[in-house]
C-alpha cells in the first residue's frame, strides 16, 4: 500500500469563500439571537417554567453526541487497526473537535447568565453530572487534540495508537455523561433509565458517522478528490449497522417502560397520544431517521448511488434531531406525577401537557452552532492537511495489512494544495 | 504549516502595534477622573475609606457567602448598609425621585471598566427620606412586626 | 413604623413552639424583642434544627389562596400576565381522586428535601441546602442552566424570564437565575414564621399550615406529626421532604 498523502484544500474558489461567508453569517446570526434572548430574558423564547430546555438544547445535545461519535472513524483505524480507515482519521478528529465546540457554544449561549461562564469554570459541585461533563468536555478537547497531533506529526506517529485508545475511552465516558444527564433524573417519568447512557453511545455512533459521510462526500466532491466505491461502501454499511442498533435500543427502552404500569401513561403519551411528539417520534425518529435510511443504504440500487447515500445520511441527521427533540422536549411536556391516582389542576400547569413551540431565536442559535462547527472545519481544511489527496480504492487497499501504521506524509510547502508531489 | 505561521505572525504584529500605540492613545484621553458622590449620610464608613476603596469587594463577597450559605445575619459589611448611606438622588436618574448607588459606585466602576454584578438582582434604590440608619436584622424584624405594607413599599421611615 | 413593637399574642402563638419572648441585642445599641429562638447576629444556622411544615389538606379550602398572595407580597415575585413564564414559588393544587371523585386542595411549594435532587445536579453549587434544612438558590453563583428545574419532582422552581425591578431588600431577584420558596429564611433567622403560614392562620383563619423544628420532639409541629400519620409527596423517591401533608 502506498503511503497516504494528505493535503490542504486550495480554498481559493468563489464557492469556498461564499461557503465561508454563509457560515460566518449564520454564526453571527446566532450571536444576535443570543443577545436578543439575554437582553429581553427568556420569555421571548418558546421556553418556559414547564419546558425549561428547548430547541438550543436539542441542537447542543445532538452536536455533543455526534462529536463523540464522529471520532469513531479514527478509533476504528488507530484502536482497532483497520488500515482502510487510516486516511479518514484526521478528518474524523477535526470534525469531532469542531462539533463539540459548536455544541458547547449553543449550550453556553443559552444559559440564563452566560456572563458567568467563569463561575461554571471555577465552582464545582462534584456530585453534579453537569460538573463532570465540564471536565469531560474540556478533557475531550485536550485528549483529541493530542491524538490529532500524534497523527499529524510524523515523529509522533508511533504514539498514535496510544493516544487513539485514550481518546476512544474518553469519548465513551463523555457520551455516558451526556446520556446520564437524562438517565439520572429521577423526577421525570420519561427519563430515569439506565439505558439512556448506552443508548446515547450508540446514537453517537450513528449521528457521528452520518455527519462524517456527508462532510466527506462534499469535501471530496468539491475538491475533486477521488473517493473509491469500496471505501464508501464500507462506511455506508457501517452506518446501516449503527442505525439498526439505535432502533434496537429505542425498542428496548420503550418495551421496558411498557411492561411497568407506572410508565404506561408516559409511553401512551410518546407513542400514541402526544400529538406533535408522537408525530415526531414515528415519522421523524423511526421512519425518516431509521427505516427509510436503512432501506436506502441496503437496497441494491440506492445503496450504490452516492446521492442516495448522502440522502440517507441526511435523513439520519434529521432523525437524530427528532429523537433528541422527543427525549428533551417530549420528556418535559409530559406532566410530573406528583399526586398519582388524582386528577390534578392548578394555575401552574400541574397535570396538563406543557406547551412549547420553538421560537426563531432558539432555532437560529441552534443552527449557528452547526454553522460554527462547519466554519471551523472549512477553515482548518484550508490551513492544515486533513484530507487525503486520494481515497481511490487503489490507494486505500483494504487487504493491505503490513505495516499496520502506514507512513504518513504531509504536504508542507506553502501553496502545495492538491498539486503537492508525493514524497514517499 | 506555513499558513499557520503566517497567521501567528500577523497576530503577533497586531499585538505589538497595539501595545506600542496604546499608551500614546491614553495620553490624549479625555476621560475625566471619577468623582464619586458624597455619602447621603454618615461621616465614617464601617472601615477607613482607603481600606474600603481597596477591599470593599472582598468584604462584600465574603459576607454575602456567609449570609447566603450559612445564614449568618447582622454582620457589618452589608450591601443594604451601602445603600442606606451611599445611595444619593441624581436628577439624571429616574428624575431624582429615588436614591440610587449609581452616582457613588458607578463613577469609579465605569472609569475602571469593572462590571458590578450586585444589581442584576439586588434593588439599588432607596426612598429619598430616611429617618434612621437601620441594620438589616432590624429591618427584617420590622417586616415581621408589620401587616404594615408601608415598610415593604418603602414609604415608611425605614431605609429600604 | 416601630421596629421594637412587641409581637401581639396571636402572632406569638404562631411562632413555632416557643411562646417565650426575650429581649436580645441584635446590634450595638439596638434592642429588639424577638422570640427566644431567633439566632444571634453573627451566628450560623445549625444542623441541630430542621425546619419543616405540616399542611392539613382537610382544613384547606379550594377557593382560598391567601398563602400564595402572602408569599407573593412578602417576596415580590409578581408576574407579567404570562402564565407560562411567570414565577410561582407556591401554588394551590386542586386534586380529584380519579376513582372516588373525592376532592382536595393544598398548597405546593419547595419541599425542602433532606436529599434534594436540585442540589445534587447543580453544577456550581448554587443550589444548596442550609444546615437547618432550608433549600435555597445562591443566585450569586447561579448560571441559569435550569438543570435543577429538570431534576425537581415537585415543579417547585421558577426561572426569572425577564428583567426585575422593585425587588424587596430582603429578597433580591434577577433575570436569568432560578428561584423558589426560601421558607422565608429571612424571617426564620430573626425568629419569625413563613409568610404563608402566618397568612393561613391570621388572614384566612384556617390554621391549615404549621411551621416548626422537626428535630425538636417538644415543638408543636413534632407533637402534631407524632399524633397521626402524614404523607410526604413522592415519598417513593427517598428525598425525605421537610413538608408533611395530612388528608392526602
Amino acid at each position: 500500500m502506498k503511503p497516504v498523502l494528505f493535503t490542504q484544500i486550495e480554498g481559493n474558489s468563489g464557492a469556498y469563500w461564499s461557503l465561508l461567508g454563509w457560515l460566518a453569517a449564520f454564526a453571527a446570526a446566532g450571536l444576535g439571537a443570543m443577545w436578543y434572548m439575554e437582553h429581553n430574558g427568556h420569555w421571548v423564547t418558546g421556553m418556559n417554567n414547564q419546558v425549561v430546555w428547548g430547541t438550543p438544547h436539542v441542537f447542543a445535545v445532538f452536536m455533543i453526541v455526534a462529536a463523540s461519535g464522529v471520532l469513531n472513524v479514527a478509533s476504528i483505524s488507530s484502536v482497532f487497526g483497520r488500515t482502510m480507515y487510516k486516511p479518514l482519521a484526521r478528518l474524523s478528529t477535526l470534525l469531532s473537535l469542531a462539533l463539540l465546540a459548536g455544541g458547547l457554544m449553543v449550550l453556553l449561549l443559552d444559559l440564563g447568565r452566560p456572563d458567568r461562564l467563569i463561575v461554571a469554570m471555577t465552582k464545582y459541585n462534584f456530585k453534579s453530572i453537569f460538573a463532570w461533563n465540564i471536565f469531560l468536555y474540556t478533557g475531550f478537547f485536550a485528549v483529541v487534540g493530542i491524538y490529532m497531533w500524534m497523527m499529524m506529526e510524523r515523529r509522533m506517529n508511533r504514539y498514535t495508537r496510544m493516544a487513539g485508545i485514550a481518546a476512544f475511552i474518553w469519548r465513551l465516558a463523555l457520551t455516558t455523561g451526556t446520556g446520564s444527564i437524562f438517565g439520572f433524573l429521577v423526577a421525570r417519568q420519561a427519563y430515569d433509565a439506565a439505558i439512556m447512557a448506552p443508548m446515547f453511545i450508540i446514537m453517537s455512533f450513528s449521528f457521528g458517522l452520518a455527519i462524517f459521510l456527508l462532510v466527506l462526500l462534499v469535501a471530496c466532491n468539491g475538491t475533486d478528490r477521488p473517493l473509491g466505491d469500496a471505501t464508501l461502501a464500507k462506511l455506508k454499511n457501517l452506518l446501516g449497522v449503527f442505525v439498526a442498533a439505535v432502533l434496537y435500543f429505542v425498542t428496548v427502552q420503550h418495551l421496558t417502560n411498557l411492561y411497568a404500569p407506572e410508565h404506561h401513561a408516559v409511553e401512551a403519551f410518546i407513542l400514541r397520544d402526544g400529538g406533535i411528539y408522537t408525530g415526531v417520534f414515528w415519522i421523524g425518529q423511526i421512519v425518516i431517521g431509521g427505516l427509510a435510511p436503512l432501506a436506502l443504504l441496503y437496497h441494491p440500487h440506492t445503496g450504490k448511488d452516492r446521492s442516495m447515500i448522502a440522502l440517507a445520511a441526511g435523513m439520519v441527521i434529521i432523525g437524530g434531531l427528532a429523537q433528541i427533540y422527543v427525549i428533551i422536549i417530549g420528556g418535559q411536556a409530559f406532566p410530573l406525577s406528583i399526586f398519582p391516582g388524582y386528577d390534578v389542576s392548578s394555575s401552574f400547569f400541574d397535570g396538563v401537557v406543557a406547551s412549547y413551540s420553538p421560537s426563531l431565536p432558539e432555532v437560529v442559535l441552534g443552527l449557528s452552532g452547526i454553522a460554527t462547527s462547519l466554519l471551523i472545519v472549512a477553515v482548518a481544511l484550508r490551513a492544515l492537511p486533513f484530507l487525503p489527496a486520494s481515497l481511490a480504492d487503489a490507494d486505500v487497499d483494504p487487504h493491505y495489512v503490513d505495516p499496520p501504521e502506514p507512513e504518513v506524509v504531509e504536504a508542507e510547502e506553502e501553496g502545495a494544495g492538491e498539486e503537492a508531489s508525493e514524497i514517499a | 504549516m506555513i499558513h499557520l505561521k503566517g497567521l501567528l505572525g500577523i497576530l503577533f504584529a497586531a499585538v505589538m502595534v497595539m501595545t506600542i500605540a496604546a499608551p500614546a492613545a491614553m495620553a490624549d484621553s479625555t476621560v475625566p477622573l471619577p468623582s464619586p458622590a458624597k455619602a447621603f449620610k454618615g461621616k465614617q464608613c464601617v472601615e477607613p475609606a482607603d481600606v474600603m476603596r481597596r477591599q470593599h469587594m472582598t468584604f462584600l463577597n465574603h459576607q454575602r457567602d456567609e449570609t447566603m450559605r450559612q445564614g449568618i445575619r447582622g454582620n457589618k459589611y452589608s450591601l443594604q448598609q451601602c445603600i442606606n448611606c451611599h445611595a444619593t438622588a441624581d436628577p439624571k436618574i429616574m428624575g431624582g425621585t429615588v436614591r440610587t448607588l449609581q452616582p457613588f459606585c458607578g463613577e469609579c466602576h465605569e472609569y475602571a471598566a469593572v462590571n458590578i454584578d450586585c444589581f442584576a438582582c439586588h434593588n439599588p434604590t432607596a426612598p429619598l427620606e430616611t429617618s434612621e440608619n437601620m441594620p438589616l436584622d432590624k429591618m427584617i424584624a420590622a417586616h415581621l412586626g408589620q401587616g404594615n405594607p408601608d415598610v415593604s413599599s418603602g414609604k415608611a421611615g425605614g431605609a429600604q | 413604623m416601630n421596629s421594637s413593637k412587641p409581637f401581639d399574642a396571636a402572632k406569638r402563638r404562631l411562632l413555632s413552639g416557643a411562646a417565650a419572648v426575650a429581649g436580645m441585642a441584635i446590634a450595638p445599641g439596638v434592642t429588639l424583642i424577638a422570640p427566644a429562638e431567633a439566632r444571634k447576629a453573627g451566628e450560623a444556622a445549625s444542623d441541630k434544627v430542621r425546619w419543616g411544615l405540616l399542611i392539613d389538606a382537610n382544613k384547606c379550602d379550594a377557593g382560598c389562596d391567601d398563602c400564595v398572595v402572602a408569599c407573593r407580597t412578602e417576596n415580590g415575585w409578581q408576574g407579567h400576565d404570562r402564565p407560562a413564564t411567570d414565577p410561582q414559588w407556591i401554588r394551590k393544587v386542586n386534586l380529584k381522586d380519579n376513582k372516588t371523585g373525592a376532592t382536595l386542595s393544598l398548597p405546593v411549594m419547595c419541599q425542602h428535601c433532606e436529599n434534594p435532587p436540585c442540589v445534587d445536579v447543580c453544577p456550581t453549587g448554587a443550589s444548596m441546602r442550609r444546615a437547618d434544612g432550608i433549600v435555597l438558590v445562591d443566585r450569586h453563583i447561579c448560571i441559569g442552566c435550569r438543570y435543577c428545574m429538570m431534576a425537581c419532582p415537585y415543579k417547585a422552581r421558577s426561572f426569572v424570564h425577564e428583567n426585575t425591578s422593585g425587588q424587596k431588600p430582603h429578597m433580591p431577584r434577577g433575570k436569568g437565575t432560578v428561584e423558589s420558596c426560601t421558607l422565608c429564611a429571612h424571617r426564620i433567622d430573626v425568629g419569625g414564621t413563613p409568610a404563608c403560614v402566618e397568612a393561613c392562620g391570621q388572614k384566612a383563619g384556617k390554621e391549615a399550615m404549621m411551621f416548626g423544628d422537626l428535630n425538636d420532639p417538644n415543638s408543636a409541629i413534632s407533637k402534631e406529626l407524632a399524633k397521626r400519620a402524614t404523607t410526604r409527596l413522592r415519598a417513593d423517591l427517598g428525598l425525605v421532604p421537610g413538608v408533611h401533608y395530612r388528608g392526602l
